[in-house]
């Protein structure tokens, strides 16, 4: 089934569907958030099937499906089957100053300062899912293949950083075929599928972050030298931070800070900042706005900062600690990870109901499609919910440690200053921990 | 939270701290807190509006009665605890009133169950029934993680 050509864009003409729906709900249907088909299947249905299962258990698989790019990639293809091997769009390159994280990094940040706007009424939602597909399509027209997927879709980067944590991956077989190979048909295209539309050389691919995952070059290979693997969940993270860039490790403690802010906005007691954050009055939204960004640019990041230069400090490392800001970010992965997951399963099982109503009345118009219009609403599994959360962000913070000490060993093999250089990042892994279980359960 | 000496000579240590640590964790999940807490009522006004609860925390002690007089100052709302699956709708002007025994510990949202507008799926409250032993079994077991996991690779080191 991977293996032919009709796999991905038959997956997305098929979530072309519901997404077709979500956006017309939200367009044209009732303002009321939970009883909109556009709301509930984005914000409960999809949200939670991409947090709990997609991106923990495959990784980068919603890339796979995803439907915001497939008019610009089909326009480029000239067909969404098999269509022309020689692209057509202009083609250019995307600079090299921001082939990075960081285009993704403000538009999640900027995304999140209206997030509960666009939580909770239809028409943003779906005017906000209509721009992007708009960005896409007009950066496929003006950029070569998925150059808005790799480096500015804002979900795209938080996926990507998180389907490190995936127990599978694509990957070669071996590596020296590849070099040895001349024709390098994962590149160019063949007739059996496109050259990577993610502008990866599989021969060198060594993280699922920079995988979209569509499939092409398991057709394309020709050495039969591309596989998909099961591995030892979180594999990626012993691996090294390519380069002296860190914004992978802003996107992974603004990932963090969000998923402390996140649930403390929306679940928490607080009415005003609710209010704040749902712009009733535009300095109230500032002040949120401000504190937020605060929150997530400078406070978290400066703490981990100081975390880095403290355990630095007393290791025999040379390296810059920006560097080992960089390289002990991938400790903070499988928390921040975690925060998401138990978010998502509490917003979702608590609202769960809402899609059975919202299938069967999709506008809110009274219809009754399927009978289920009249579901009451229940929580699932309340009396659960917060032994399931604590498992949940015990568990990730049990990883992150890990990792952390991983990465220390790394950075010195034998071992000698390990304990010293971590025990300041684990101090600021638990200290998110408590946090995040103080807020849940406290 | 270190449980265990690195003694660099023998793999015996290793063992000793591998069992001390799960009993370690044992304790922190099952021991008993103890409580002595005599019972008693609560009578507690909520008030609903757009889109919160006054008062919007609430604390008290595991076998606590509370009667709870529900009211609405704007649109119809709901009210639904967490945990103790109870749900009241309340009309403008038409206060319930209910009661219940909170047995159960920890801490329990309460939700507004009818739909009131843009923020009703947001509408929250929380109840805090102590001790709250969840959140500190948890909490212990989160600082006994750093620690295990400190001690052990100071011993790896050792060994
Ligand atoms: S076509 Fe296959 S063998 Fe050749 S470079 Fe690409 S992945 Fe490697
Ligand atoms: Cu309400």
């Amino acid at each position: 089934m991977l293996l032919s050509r009709a796999f991905q864009p038959v997956s997305m003409l098929l979530l072309l569907v519901p997404y077709t729906l979500a956006v017309t709900a939200g367009l044209l249907g009732t303002s009321a958030g939970n009883r909109n088909f556009g709301i509930v299947f984005v914000w409960i249905v999809w949200w939670a099937v991409l947090m709990v299962l997609l991106v923990p258990g495959l990784g980068r698989a919603w890339c796979t499906v995803c439907p915001i790019p497939a008019p610009g990639e089909w326009m480029q293809r000239r067909g969404i089957i098999g269509g022309v091997v020689k692209l057509r769009g202009m083609g250019l390159r995307w600079p090299r100053r921001f082939r990075n994280m960081w285009v993704q990094n403000a538009g999640f940040l900027i995304m999140a300062l209206f997030s509960t706007v666009i939580l909770t009424r239809p028409s943003v939602s779906a005017a906000v899912i209509v721009g992007l597909t708009g960005v896409a399509v007009g950066m496929s027209l003006l950029f070569e293949k998925r150059t808005f997927c790799k480096y500015v879709c804002p979900v795209g980067g938080f996926i990507g950083l998180y389907s490190m944590v995936a127990p599978i991956e694509l990957r070669v077989r071996d590596a020296q075929v590849c070099v040895e190979h001349r024709s390098k048909d994962c590149i160019t295209g063949n007739e059996n599928g496109y050259g990577c539309p993610w502008m990866v050389y599989p021969g060198k691919l060594g993280r699922n972050l920079d995988c979209g995952l569509c499939t092409e070059c398991l057709k394309t290979c020709t050495m039969d030298n591309v596989v998909i693997n099961l591995r030892r969940p979180g594999a990626d993270l012993a691996q090294p931070v390519p380069g002296k860039r860190i914004d992978e490790a802003f996107k992974a403690l603004i990932m963090l800070a969000c998923s402390i802010i996140y649930p403390a906005v929306l679940f928490g007691p607080w009415a005003t900042i609710k209010e704040w954050a749902a712009i009733d009055s535009f300095g109230g939204w500032l002040i949120y706005a401000v504190g937020f960004l605060t929150a997530t640019v400078v406070v978290v990041p400066g703490l981990y900062w100081l975390a880095v230069a403290r355990g630095h400090r007393r290791s025999s490392s040379n390296l810059t600690v920006r560097r080992a800001f960089n390289e002990y970010s991938h400790a903070l992965i499988p928390l921040g990870l975690a925060a998401w997951i138990a978010f998502s399963v509490g917003f979702a099982l608590t609202n769960g109901s809402y899609a059975l109503a919202a299938i069967s009345d999709p506008l809110g118009w009274g219809w009754n499609l399927f009978g289920t219009r009249d579901v009451a609403w229940t929580p699932y599994l309340s009396g659960a919910m917060p032994f399931i959360q604590a498992a949940i962000l015990v568990s990730g913070l049990f990883f992150s440690l890990r990792t952390s000490l991983k990465v220390g060993l790394r950075r010195d093999p034998s071992g000698a200053t390990t304990v010293q250089t971590t025990t300041p990042i684990a101090a600021f892994l638990l200290a998110a921990t408590l946090i995040l279980l103080w807020m849940y359960l406290g | 939270m270190s449980q265990q000496d690195p003694t660099p000579t023998s793999r015996r240590p290793i063992h000793a701290g591998r069992v001390g640590l799960l009993l370690l964790v044992l304790a922190v999940l099952l021991v008993p807190v103890p409580t002595s807490h005599t019972p008693r009522t609560h009578h507690i006004t909520i008030d609903a509006s757009q889109f919160e609860y006054s008062p919007s925390r609430l604390a008290i002690n595991q076998g606590d009665t509370v009667h709870v007089t529900l009211a609405s100052s704007d649109v119809v709302h709901g009210f639904f605890l967490d945990g103790y699956e109870i749900e009241h709708r309340v009309e403008p002007g038409i206060s319930q009133e209910f009661t219940f025994v909170a047995d159960r510990t920890g801490k329990f949202h309460y939700r507004c169950s009818v739909t009131c507008g843009p923020l009703h799926p947001f509408m929250i409250g929380e109840l805090v029934v102590g001790p709250n032993e969840l959140v500190w079994r948890a909490s212990g077991l989160a600082i006994i993680a750093v620690g295990a996991m400190l001690a052990g690779a100071r011993q790896r080191r050792s060994v």
